[in-house]
């Protein structure tokens, strides 16, 4: 016994180092999981008020840009409303439709941290489960397509992972041809302007410039503009193809984002837990 | 270990992580070179720290890290490697029992001595670091060179910080 212990001693370091090592590495791990306990990230109170005081400072850098985009935005709605407004003025109906609520609502919220630099990219954003946040909500910026799905939710914060982190994958499709696909990033090159569509069979044209959205088959809403195919390549001996596209958003200069909260999201969630687990 | 040398360290400590989470996090080269100059910190606490002292420093200092940059346990890992390199190769570089010096920098030790201690240290801590971030082998050619980059980059800055604050203490 004592010996073992004039053993120990003597290699401590490396004794140590196995401990804190397999530490770090099961935190490392545990944190890709479902159920995450421990908040050691930017939705902590610490970590958030820390980004939320810098990002004071930030936004106005890019202030000039966001308010294109939302300008840009207003200016389609506005010609939406005025094309709807036109439609009813030869007909009016009033229709009281209790059934009939939208599926999915937006809900705006401010970029308080954003990396792009890393292989595993998360956002932060200054709404949370007080605001009716919850995980695995999906989120899109304003009029330029997908950004990402909510990960962690904290009383005022929550931490998005942007679609530039390897674990994100949303189901797409070619516009034109109804193909289906999944976006995936950070496949050989980490070009923020860049992603995949993988898994496309073979048989489907594409061109370059045909739009790609999303499907509806993931959280995100049916018809959401992602990005423009650039390049398309036949792999020999596969039944799928790769596309390369360029996205439509650029995440550098991300400021307002919408969450979409899916009226229909538990109860499909609900439904579906009942498949049987392979 | 004197008081002011602790002093020394806290407020090291803090610089150090506040250039690197307010500045450094949104700085890279073709998404290909990061760099980390947190690292620093470690490579410089006093030579006399005890094992699981500097231990715990270096999973505090990257459990920090992890917090700001939404990684749990990834920089926490990494630091730890470091200081398990620094321990190896300070105790067969240097007798044990008398450290003519009280830290490590490149003023003390000399050139040639820090930047062989700072690419082994560096070294380890980018490795794990990019192998537990991307956590797959398939991409492993892209992370090997994003890791090489990002090892130049910073050890380039942590050799230009040193030269720049601790060359006058040169004797």
């Amino acid at each position: 016994m004592r010996n073992l212990w004039i053993f120990i001693n003597r290699y401590n370091a490396f004794f140590f180092f196995i401990i804190f090592f397999a530490i770090g590495v099961i935190l490392a791990v545990k944190n890709n999981s479902y159920q995450r306990s421990v908040t050691v990230n930017s939705t902590n109170e610490i970590v958030g008020n820390v980004y939320q005081n810098l990002n004071v400072w930030r936004k106005y850098l890019n202030l000039g840009s966001v308010n294109d985009s939302l300008a840009a935005e207003n200016a389609k709605l506005r010609t939406e409303i005025l094309s709807l407004q036109h439609i009813d003025s030869t007909k009016q109906v009033t229709v009281t439709d209790t059934a009939n609520i939208p599926q999915y609502t937006y809900l705006s919220a401010r970029v308080i941290k954003n990396s792009i630099t890393l292989r595993n990219n998360v956002i932060t954003i200054n709404k949370g489960s007080a605001d009716g946040i919850a995980p695995y909500m999906p989120v899109i910026s304003p009029g330029k397509g997908v950004v990402g799905l909510v990960m962690d939710v904290s009383e005022h914060l929550a931490t998005v992972r942007s679609l530039l982190h390897k674990d994100t994958k949303i189901s797409v499709n070619i516009k034109k041809s109804d193909a289906l696909g999944s976006l995936v990033w950070g496949v050989g090159n980490a070009d923020i302007t860049r992603a995949f569509v993988k898994e496309v069979p073979n048989h489907f044209k594409v061109n370059v410039k045909d739009t790609i959205v999303t499907s509806g088959f993931s959280s995100f809403p049916p018809g959401i503009p992602v990005g423009s195919v650039t390049n398309s390549s036949v792999s020999t001996g596969d039944n799928f193809m790769s596309i390369e596209i360029k996205l439509f958003n650029d995440f550098s200069t991300l400021q307002y984002v919408y969450v979409i909260l899916d009226k229909y999201a538990p109860e499909q969630k609900e439904l579906e837990a009942k498949l049987p687990h392979e | 270990m004197n008081s002011r040398l602790v002093l020394v360290n806290i407020g090291r400590w803090f610089i150090l992580l506040f250039i690197q989470i307010l500045l450094l996090r949104n700085l890279s080269f073709y998404n290909m070179a990061t760099p980390f100059v947190y690292v620093l910190f470690l490579l410089l606490v006093p030579f006399g720290t005890p094992n699981l002292l500097l231990y715990l420093i270096a999973f505090i200092t990257g459990l920090t890290l992890d917090a700001f940059y939404d990684t749990l346990g990834v920089h926490a890992a990494a630091c730890v490697a470091l200081a398990f390199v620094r321990i190896l190769f300070i105790s067969v570089t240097m007798n044990r029992d008398g450290f003519d010096e009280p830290e490590p920098t490149l003023g003390n030790m000399g050139f040639k001595w820090f930047v062989i201690y700072a690419t082994l240290c560096t070294l380890a801590h980018h490795f794990v670091l990019f192998f537990l971030e991307t956590f797959r082998l398939t991409e492993i050619s892209y992370t090997l060179l994003r890791c090489v980059f990002s090892i130049i980059f910073t050890l380039f800055t942590v050799i230009l910080i040193e030269f720049i604050f601790y060359n006058r203490r040169m004797r």
